[in-house]
């Protein structure tokens, strides 16, 4: 009967929030384990999301709603250590000498933003005024875009690529998602500050989702977003406290430099250390760009090579919120079938 | 200078924030289209100019953008007019206009200042 | 700008610098051009702080100009580079002290080298036996002399007699730090505080009393080159690096400038003067030229010691100015006078003087 069987969903982001709540809707009994104080993961932390640009807000609400199923236990402040497998059930060793018992676990463990300080050319912690697109969002949301020393800012720089397609930082794959974001804060950059001018150094505008070609087209077109192709090498503060950027104009075939009021690194996307601790305690294997790797890459990208463990949403790759809640849904339904299949 | 038999150098930076960016803005406000170019030299591959000589749209609109425009003012007249970069173009920028605003535009400004 | 940031950088970036007996290989450009440097080096780890500093009197030059100027292959570079290893096992020594940033990097570059391609160590240790008959061991250390005295600092600040502080003022001397390209740009690791906010020669002028100063072509080289400026009709190349550095440098007013490497020591010392006569430039306050100081110079001031025995006089910026600032005491008459008296010719067109 579906109404006995349990199943632990780790990490209540995004991800982990759908999946708990599309199970609980089956009619199954779901614990959702989240290691910090609150759900939400990092869309809670975000302003307004690409690409129509709605407050994140309400992404949450929907979450919470699923997530608030009268069949999901929600349990925060616990950290997952080890998951082990004794006769077909699943035994999760959590801190505090926790134990809890599933008939199968969805990881949603996500992602962690790159760490920017370790781009040390880029001088994040450093120089004033540079800040990573995660901070960004905050002033967003405070509605408050101001220099170290409380100036508006009227030059604003985005550097895309920060933390990934980098062999010196371990990270050769795209994060996906930055392009976007530094369209879409390039555009709330000029609402908050109109007579700003907005630059973005690129090396390649990589636009695949539905509807961002034509918010890049829109940024350059009503915004007068600045496009230049070219990656930042380093970054210095001259005696104005402006910073100098020096990048190649690639297209023009030129160096160029530029001073600019405050800049913003797009921080790459990276495997969360918890679900990289979770990997190596529980025998979860992880590609080589560190992230889960799938059973399958086509067919079986929720399943785990262990049966009964699924994947749900960024612990797997770099993705969106679309795609995020979408994975999320797949991975409930292959619970579901797996529970099938056991009983026939 | 002789007796050192050497000279010094000028950087070749484009330097963003002292170059007058006026031709630019001037096309910009005239032609809306000049905004959204993404620079992938559909425009710069099919012209008839670029065949036999150094003649590149997609690179003079970028060094126009960048405030360079001695590097485009006499080479920009070497276009034929023929068309054929407003009918390649992807992203719609209506080429052909960008160009006589920009003829336009360094006839007016002789000394190129604002 | 945040300090923290950068000590997290510092700390990420700790290199393991030998204690003692060092087996010390010298420059051939801080020889002939700063010859109170190395004295100086051998004097404060032998004399002050009793420390066992050998020098081989058969060891040669690195041949690094040469190797970097395509005069000397890779081979040939490797082999002399082993058989200073080799005159180190013979004498007993795992540590090695390298005076000059073109060697360190021509060692770690070496040492580094076969690590990753282990045939060409057995092809130099051939190489060396056929040529001379000797066997050489891998160094244990490999330190340069600036990391070392960064790593006795403190105790020569607790020695200090003056302090980098201009005495009218009271405020610490602006201090433009410069560490040749060799010594972290090819291998981060290989370099105290690494190679964008690199400390060693930073962690000297805090730890005696100086404000370290950070400008935009803070990172740039010199210009040296090796290659282009061997003919003279480039050396425009070399000078427009060194230019751009003066004049990102320039609104920050440097009191001075320490470097660690032979080469730019030599080219921002010396291309002063050619800015000076080629366009009558100066990049300093009142009309002066900034002062270029290895750290051994440096070191040597702090501690009190005669600027003339230091050889700052063979500089083509004089240091007066800054020696009036800090308020080290000096002797105008004796400063082209050998050390047993006897007047040598004085040099004309001297800057700063």
């Amino acid at each position: 009967m579906p109404e006995k069987k349990h199943i632990a969903v780790i990490g209540a982001g995004a991800a982990g929030m759908e999946a708990a709540g599309q199970l609980a809707r089956s009619g199954y009994l779901v614990t959702l384990l989240e290691k910090d104080g609150q759900t939400g993961g990092h869309v809670k932390d975000w302003y307004h999301l690409f690409p129509d640009r709605r407050d994140s807000k309400e992404v949450i609400e929907y979450l919470k709603k699923q997530a608030g199923h009268k069949n999901v236990t929600l349990r925060t402040g616990i950290t997952v250590q080890r998951l082990e497998k004794n006769n077909g059930l699943f035994v999760i060793k959590t801190s505090g000498d926790g134990e809890i018992k599933s008939d199968a676990i969805i990881v949603a463990t996500g992602f962690d933003l790159f760490r920017s300080e370790r781009k040390e050319e880029y001088g994040y912690g450093i120089y004033d005024n540079i800040i990573t697109s995660a901070d960004l969002e905050t002033l967003f949301r405070k509605n408050e875009i101001r220099r170290h020393n409380g100036e508006i800012p009227r030059k604003v720089g985005f550097i895309h690529c920060v933390g990934s397609r980098d062999e010196k930082v371990g990270n050769v794959y795209c994060s996906k998602l930055c392009c976007i974001t530094a369209v879409k804060q390039a555009m709330e950059v000029k609402k908050h500050i109109p007579d700003a001018r907005v630059f973005c150094f690129y090396m390649d505008m990589r636009m695949g989702g539905a509807m961002y070609e034509e918010l890049y087209k829109e940024s350059q077109e009503k915004y007068g977003i600045n496009y230049i192709r070219g990656k930042l090498s380093e970054v210095s503060e001259n005696i104005e406290n402006k910073l100098v950027v020096k990048v190649e104009d690639t297209l023009a075939g030129r160096p160029l430099k530029m001073e600019l009021d405050m800049l913003v690194l797009m921080a790459g996307m990276e495997m969360s250390k918890s679900g990289l601790d979770l990997a190596r305690s529980s025998g979860l294997q992880t590609g080589e760009n560190r992230f889960f790797a799938p059973a399958d890459h086509h067919f079986g990208s929720n399943k785990s090579k262990t049966d009964g463990v699924f994947y749900a949403g960024a612990c797997t790759a770099p993705m969106n919120i679309t795609d995020t809640i979408s994975h999320a849904r797949a991975a409930a339904a292959d619970v579901i079938d797996y529970f099938r299949n056991q009983e026939s | 200078m002789e007796k050192f038999g050497f000279s010094i150098l000028k950087a070749r930076h484009i330097n963003y924030d002292s170059n007058d960016k006026s031709i630019a803005e001037y096309i910009s406000e005239r032609e809306p289209s000049f905004r959204i170019c993404i620079e992938c030299g559909c425009c710069t591959a099919t012209c008839t100019t670029g065949n036999f000589t150094r003649f590149s749209l997609r690179e003079l609109q970028i060094l126009l953008k960048r405030g360079e425009n001695e590097s485009v003012r006499e080479v920009i007249n070497k276009c034929m007019l023929c068309g054929k970069c407003t009918l390649a173009c992807p992203r719609g920028v209506n080429t052909r206009n960008v160009i006589l605003l920009a003829r336009e535009a360094f006839q007016k400004r002789l000394k190129n200042a604002v | 700008m945040q300090q923290d940031g950068k000590k997290r950088i510092w700390s990420d970036y700790q290199k393991e610098i030998a204690d003692d007996h060092f087996f010390y290989v010298r420059s051939c450009i801080r020889q002939s051009f700063f010859p109170g440097s190395e004295q100086f080096f051998l004097h404060f780890m032998r004399d002050i702080l009793g420390k066992d500093v050998y020098e081989n009197p058969s060891h040669t030059t690195c041949t690094g100009i040469g190797y970097h100027g395509d005069v000397v292959p890779l081979a040939t570079i490797m082999t002399v580079v082993a058989r200073h290893f080799a005159l180190m096992k013979e004498s007993g020594y795992k540590n090695i002290a390298i005076s000059c940033v073109t060697s360190f990097g021509i060692y770690t570059e070496i040492i580094e080298t076969w690590k990753h391609f282990p045939e060409e160590l057995e092809k130099t240790r051939e190489y060396l036996y056929k040529a001379t008959g000797r066997e050489f061991d891998v160094p244990e250390n490999m330190a340069h002399t600036s990391d070392i005295i960064y790593k006795f600092r403190n105790e020569i600040a607790e020695k200090a007699k003056y302090k980098l502080i201009n005495k009218e003022t009271g405020e610490p001397l602006n201090v433009v730090e410069h560490i040749g390209c060799h010594y972290s740009k090819m291998f981060p690791k290989y370099g105290v505080g690494g190679a964008e906010f690199p400390n060693v020669l930073g962690g000297m002028i805090d730890s005696w009393g100086g404000k370290v100063i950070d400008y935009p072509e803070r990172r740039h080289c010199c210009g040296f080159g090796f290659r282009q400026y061997l003919v003279q009709a480039n050396r425009g190349y070399s000078l427009s690096n060194t230019v751009k550095k003066f004049e990102s440098m320039k609104p920050f007013k440097p009191d001075f400038v320490l470097t660690n490497c032979p080469g730019c020591n030599m080219f921002m010392d010396k291309w002063q003067y050619t800015m000076k006569e080629m366009e009558g430039t100066v990049y300093g306050e009142n009309g002066e030229s900034i002062p270029i100081l290895t750290y051994e110079e440096l070191a040597g001031l702090v501690l009190g010691i005669n600027p003339w025995d230091l050889g700052l006089q063979f500089h083509m910026v004089q240091s007066e100015p800054l020696l009036k600032k800090i308020g080290i005491e000096y002797d105008p008459d004796n400063k082209f006078k050998t050390k047993d008296g006897r007047q040598m010719p004085v040099p004309q067109n001297l800057i700063n003087a």
